[in-house]
């Protein structure tokens, strides 16, 4: 059974820069269910991250509206846990443990004795037991950024965000994230709304993706990706899925340059 | 056509491929081995400084020896007999114990007074603009040029005193907090208030953390100041104060043309400057930004 969790209805998003106003998406719908691996893909300039940061709370629609669990979204909160592309979300001046226990803490949301042990867990799961107690800078990047995934799955939120995660990466370590994130998915069944760049990191990552256009931000399509992970990765369907997304971003005309 | 391509017919031939057995490194022993006892201790900073010292000390001795004039230029040996006779017979002690006294309350009021305005500088631009203006206009006033002002306004003694440490303290530290705070990558700001932190919880568990480095630099920059000052203030105006500090000892010293007294208080100023350098401020970076890979 899945219900609807995350709603946006008509969401037009706008921002400032010194010189211009400039329309990162119009218009946009879709929702998530409970459980969904839900990928928002598009080119540079569709408006992806600020759609994403506008379900995280950082920024108000200026038309349309973002419901989770039927509520209206208003500000930041850790019920939307946010993992960033870049390495600074961790906290220096904590250790590995301390970051993951540290957002717990802060909100109160489990008991003292709960908390310790949900991030000792969390830990074990990413496997970075052994640099428990090291400090994020004598960490690798993928360390890092399995550091910020644990930190948000520990709390428990209703929803994952992640902002193309895994783009800083190098392209081995980038594989072996996206595999441990789906079989964390496999283990736990959370939510999370993933934003990228790569057709192949939506198909795999993903079981719903939503095809943005750019300039501004619209939606294209939203297609079913539940059926392929790694292991098919080399099948024709695999293929022709990428394509069939490569031909609704660019056109027809751009696939036989 | 020219074309940067390189042509089929100038291609270079082929070159072998090789492979080859490792050379053996056994020569050189052990890949990592630990370094001796004075292969450490030439590299160590400590030691380091202390040749640097002893060489100093060295030319010093040397040269008021040759000059054997103790009214202008006293020996270090006679310093060092000033001092501790002077430390052994309190007198020292307390002129010292004086000044630290006024200088830790001139210090802790800078600091809070610095938090207040810096705090109500982040919350709002209006509170930005009002802290840069002041810091403009303020942190290149020489604190000893208000000492005439605080003289009329608070009287001879330690309120005055404190009134010229907390401007030398205030603007530096104000400043450098600042700075660190704009500094503070976006992407932690984001983490936080993802957390659903706010206000003073997040100004305290976000900003002062994520700035320290800035913020420890404007605690050392405010020392250093308040310090001077402070010494300076009190050679100005000691003369009527009951009990005198550190500068006054120096200022009471040169009136009696007791020159080896004047530099045994000169190197108790130095004295307590590099304490405070190298062993708290030191421990304080060991323990925070160096930890935590913020500087090296």
């Amino acid at each position: 059974m899945s219900s609807v969790l995350l709603e946006v209805n008509g969401v037009t998003l706008q921002y400032k820069t010194p010189r211009h106003l400039v329309t990162a998406t119009y218009q946009v719908d879709f929702s998530v269910h409970q459980g969904d691996r839900y990928v928002i893909l598009g080119p540079s300039g569709c408006g992806k991250s600020t759609l994403l940061k506008a379900v995280g709370g950082f920024m108000a629609p200026v038309e349309g509206s973002i419901r989770i669990h039927g509520r209206e979204v208003e500000a930041p909160g850790p019920d939307r846990m946010m993992v960033f592309q870049e390495f600074e979300q961790l906290m220096p001046w904590k250790t590995v443990y301390q970051n993951v226990l540290f957002p717990m803490k802060v909100t109160r949301k489990f008991s003292r004795a709960d908390a310790v042990a949900r991030a000792n867990a969390a830990i074990e799961k990413v496997k970075l037991s052994e640099f428990r107690d090291i400090y994020p800078h004598m960490l690798s990047g993928g360390m890092k950024m399995r550091v910020a995934i644990a930190r948000a799955m520990a709390l428990e939120p209703d929803i994952l965000l992640m902002d193309e995660p895994f783009a800083a990466l190098d392209a081995l370590t980038r594989r072996s994230m996206q595999q441990e994130l789906l079989s964390l998915w496999d283990q736990l069944r959370f939510t999370v709304l993933f934003v990228t760049h790569s057709i192949e990191e939506a198909i795999i990552v993903g079981s719903r993706i939503l095809v943005l256009s750019p300039h501004p931000g619209r939606v294209r399509a939203e297609l079913d990706a539940d059926t392929f992970n790694f292991g098919n990765i080399d099948k024709s369907e695999f293929g022709a899925m990428s394509k069939r997304i490569h031909t609704l971003l660019f056109g027809e005309e751009r696939m036989s340059a | 056509m020219n074309s940067a391509r390189p042509n089929a017919n100038l291609r270079e031939p082929p070159r072998p491929e090789f492979e080859r057995e490792l050379v053996d490194s056994g020569v050189i022993g052990d890949v990592e081995r630990p370094l001796g006892p004075a292969e450490r201790l030439v590299g160590n900073e400590t030691f380091q400084r202390f040749l640097i010292l002893l060489v100093l000390i060295v030319v010093w001795e040397l040269y008021a020896r040759w000059l054997n004039n103790s009214l202008l230029f006293p020996t270090f040996t006679e310093t060092i007999q000033t001092f501790v006779h002077d430390l052994s017979t309190g007198v020292l002690v307390n002129r010292t114990i004086t000044s630290l006294r006024t200088l830790a309350i001139g210090y802790a009021l800078g600091l809070v007074l610095a938090g207040l305005l810096t705090t109500f500088a982040v919350a709002s631009n209006i509170g930005t603009r009002i802290l840069s203006t002041l810091t403009a206009m303020f942190n290149p006033l020489p604190a000893i040029a208000l000492l005439p002002l605080a003289l009329i306004w608070f009287g001879l003694g330690t309120p005055s005193l404190v009134f010229v440490i907390i401007h030398s303290v205030l603007w530096a530290v104000a400043l450098n907090t600042l700075v660190g705070f704009r500094g503070v990558p976006e992407t932690l700001r984001m983490s936080g208030r993802n957390m659903g932190l706010k206000g003073a919880r997040y100004v305290g568990l976000i900003l002062i953390p994520a700035a320290f480095p800035s913020i420890l630099a404007g605690l050392k920059i405010g020392w250093a100041f308040a310090w001077r000052t402070l010494v300076a203030a009190e050679l100005v105006f000691g003369v009527s104060a009951r009990s005198g500090g550190i500068g006054w000892y120096i200022f009471e010293a040169r009136n009696d043309l007791d020159t080896p007294t004047v530099f045994s208080g000169l190197l108790t100023v130095i004295l307590i400057g590099l304490f405070v350098e190298s062993v708290i401020f030191r421990a304080l970076e060991a323990r925070t930004v160096n930890l935590w890979g913020m500087q090296r």
